[in-house]
């Protein structure tokens, strides 16, 4: 379904479209708030820009640093060139180690990767411990945000969803019994898994250690107990020095939610003894991204979700809306940039209004990206025979101030003649009145000043 | 001082009023306005829309236009904005961009007018408008941490008798965004709506702007739904002209 055409759906419901761009203006708040409060966050903004530009201009020497780290200090790095190669070799990794249960602390890249499908296929299974992730995963649809996973529901959705899959009482909306229920069901998960898959937030290239940030404990608990370890991580992620990273952990909870920082940040270096770590990096496509100037900083991204909130299309038309991993204005261009054809839609479903740029923890410059794949939607699509002459009459009459003038005479003319109900089946006059329609044009007007 | 008028192809066709409260709050400021006869269009459409081709050549001959002028002013700021982006054609392109400027920017950083002459006694709410907001940098976006400042209303606020209300979420887009209007109406609509809200419960009388696009879809949509809220371009307003009726 194209963009335009699930947000209509989504606005069908005008009571919950609002309660949705309501709670997500709410968040973006905080974040202004929280931002507020750091002396020179601009100044820290501009610093974490050019640590993941600097990052990504030399990512093969990081990377390469990164595994000869962590190898050192005891893990395993494999490498997959896509969705597929991780997913074999997760899946190999955890049959190495006889595990039957899977838990795994929330990763948009395993989303990605569309991994829990795969490994359920081979008979295993696996339990999202991120609240957020758990309610999308039993009602068995994609999160609606990198960072607030179910933000699309409401409380008494979810009792009824916990009510039917995990026997709790019916008509529960009250957060902290709804915790409650979670809780118990996630802890009995924890306590029988026999891995634990993370993602991470950041790889250190000079350290080898990985960083995963979490507001619920739960990708510490999903690794405490069970021997095997697996992260899966973009190769993106590397920072070039732990020195680095404590300015992208003051950026991003504040970018996020508008908390200081993340209630856990866990940092991982090598398997705790007697345990085995793997980390699985994963290309997918970031090699391509990162060889095309006008898109490779998307890679910066750090997944704060920050564009998301701010953006006002994403909160009127919600995360699934989009009909990717990642949703929002960064969802949009990396989707876009993946396949052009695909998600034709998604670079224009955005009014280049810019916020999304000024929000980011990292500067990317999204707006400017977002047009650059409007051109590639076209080049790979190819305009309609209609698309192409009309494009080319509007471009040569607008050429010429003259012929403009008559024609814009003849079209304001046109246009007031147009009967009422008409007007009112086409896009602009569904619920907009008929622009004024003057008699005489402002060049008319000035020449008859002049006169 | 001499300048180049650019009325965007829009304005020229549909709020010929716009231009005019423009040239009269030039000549009032003292300059001398020359209309020069160029392309109705400086090719935005077609860059937002991803044809870069023919924005890339209407944008040539729109800048060969007003080769001869030292400043060239708009009263449209996605307009001037796309102008100045325009500067990576090279050419006169590249010379018109840092010498074009929105009607407010001008009177404010080239002439250096601090308060503007003039009464408006109504209840105003200001819309920025994305493109002077962020293109042009009139104000401080409401995501960005450094100083607070805004050109637009500043010059409002100097009028005798006016009240800038402050609606919910200042800056926040009207959804009108060229084609995403078209293409993503309903999103758009509800975009819009939402400003109206805000405006109308801010108590706004008049909404204005420097962006007339914005304003005229905001306009269709208050007029469709009977709103009180008139829509204003900030030059109507400092040229002293009174509200629609």
């Amino acid at each position: 379904m194209s963009h335009p055409d699930a947000a209509a759906a989504f606005l069908a419901d005008p009571a919950r479209a609002a309660w949705h761009d309501a709670a997500l203006w709410h968040v973006r708040e905080r974040r202004d708030a929280a931002a507020g409060a750091v002396p020179g966050w601009e100044a820290l903004r501009e610093r974490a820009a050019a640590v993941r530009r600097y990052a990504l201009a030399h990512l093969a020497d990081h990377l390469e640093a990164f595994e000869r780290q962590a190898t050192a200090l005891g893990a395993r790095v494999h490498f997959a060139r896509d969705a597929a190669e991780h997913n074999a070799l997760v899946l190999e990794i955890l049959r190495g180690a006889g595990a039957k249960r899977v838990v795994k602390s929330k990763s948009m890249l395993t989303e990605e990767c569309g991994l829990n499908a795969h490994l359920a296929r081979a008979g295993i299974d696996v339990v999202d411990t991120d609240l957020g992730e758990r309610i999308v995963q039993l009602r068995e649809e994609p999160p609606s945000h990198i960072v607030m996973p179910a933000i699309h529901l409401r409380r008494a959705e979810v009792g009824a969803l916990f009510h039917e899959r995990l026997g709790a009482p019916a008509g529960a909306s009250d957060p902290a019994a709804l915790a409650e229920t979670a809780r118990r069901h996630l802890r009995a998960a924890f306590l029988r898994a026999d891995a634990g898959i993370t993602g991470a937030n950041f790889l250190l290239a000079d350290t080898g250690g990985v960083v995963v940030c979490t507001n619920e404990g739960n990708a510490d608990l999903g690794t405490a107990l069970p021997r095997l370890h697996v992260v899966c991580a973009g190769i993106e992620k590397v920072l070039p020095r732990a020195e680095d990273l404590p300015v992208f952990l003051r950026l991003l909870a504040r970018s996020a939610t508008g908390q200081p920082i993340t209630a856990y940040t866990s940092h991982f270096h090598g398997p705790r003894p007697g345990a085995e770590m793997h980390v699985v990096l994963v290309d997918n496509g970031r090699s391509a991204l990162l060889a095309d100037p006008a898109l490779r900083d998307a890679l910066a991204c750090i997944r704060c979700g920050a564009c998301l909130n701010t953006c006002p299309v994403y909160r009127r038309s919600g995360g699934h809306s989009y009909g990717t991993p990642v949703a929002g204005p960064i969802g949009a261009v990396l989707a876009a940039a993946r396949d052009p054809v695909r998600h034709a839609s998604l670079p224009f479903a955005s009014t280049l209004c810019g916020s999304c740029r000024d929000v980011c923890p990292v500067k990317i410059d999204l707006p400017r990206q977002l047009v650059a794949l409007r051109e590639a939607v076209r080049a790979r699509r190819g305009d309609g025979p209609a698309v192409r002459l009309g494009v080319r009459l509007a471009a040569a009459l607008l050429a010429r101030p003259r012929l403009a003038e008559a024609a814009g005479a003849l079209a304001r003319r046109a246009l007031a003649l147009v009967p009422e109900p008409l007007w009112r089946r086409t896009p602009w006059g569904r619920a907009r009145a008929r622009p004024p329609l003057p008699r005489r044009s402002f060049r008319a007007l000035y020449r008859g000043r002049r006169e | 001082m001499r300048v180049a008028l650019f009325v965007p192809c829009y304005v020229d066709q549909l709020w010929p009023e716009v231009g005019l409260a423009t040239v009269e709050v030039l000549e009032r400021a003292g300059v001398e306005v020359a209309f020069p006869k160029a392309p109705a269009c400086c090719g935005q459409p077609f860059a937002n829309a991803g044809h870069a081709a023919e924005a890339a050549r209407l944008g040539r001959r729109f800048a060969e236009a007003f080769a001869g002028f030292e400043h060239v002013v708009g009263p449209s700021a996605s307009c001037v904005a796309a102008v100045r982006e325009l500067a990576h054609l090279g050419g006169a392109a590249a010379a018109l961009a840092p010498r074009v400027r929105e009607l407010c920017e001008f009177l404010v950083d080239v002439l250096g007018v601090a308060s503007w002459p003039g009464r408006f006694p109504r209840r105003v709410g200001l819309h920025p408008g994305c493109h002077g907001l962020r293109g042009l940098g009139l104000a401080r976006p409401s995501e960005r941490m450094d100083a607070p400042f805004d050109k637009v209303a500043g010059l409002l606020a100097s009028l005798e008798g006016v009240e800038l209300v402050a609606p919910a979420r200042p800056d926040e887009c009207c959804g009108f965004g060229g084609t995403f209007a078209l293409r993503e109406a309903d999103v758009s609509v509800r975009m819009g709506l939402d400003r109206l809200a805000a405006h109308e419960a801010a108590g706004a009388e008049v909404v204005t702007s420097v962006d007339p696009s914005c304003l005229l879809h905001l306009r269709g949509l208050a007029e469709r739904r009977g709103s009180p809220l008139r829509a204003m371009h900030v030059a109507e307003i400092l040229a002293g002209r009174e509200p629609p009726p």
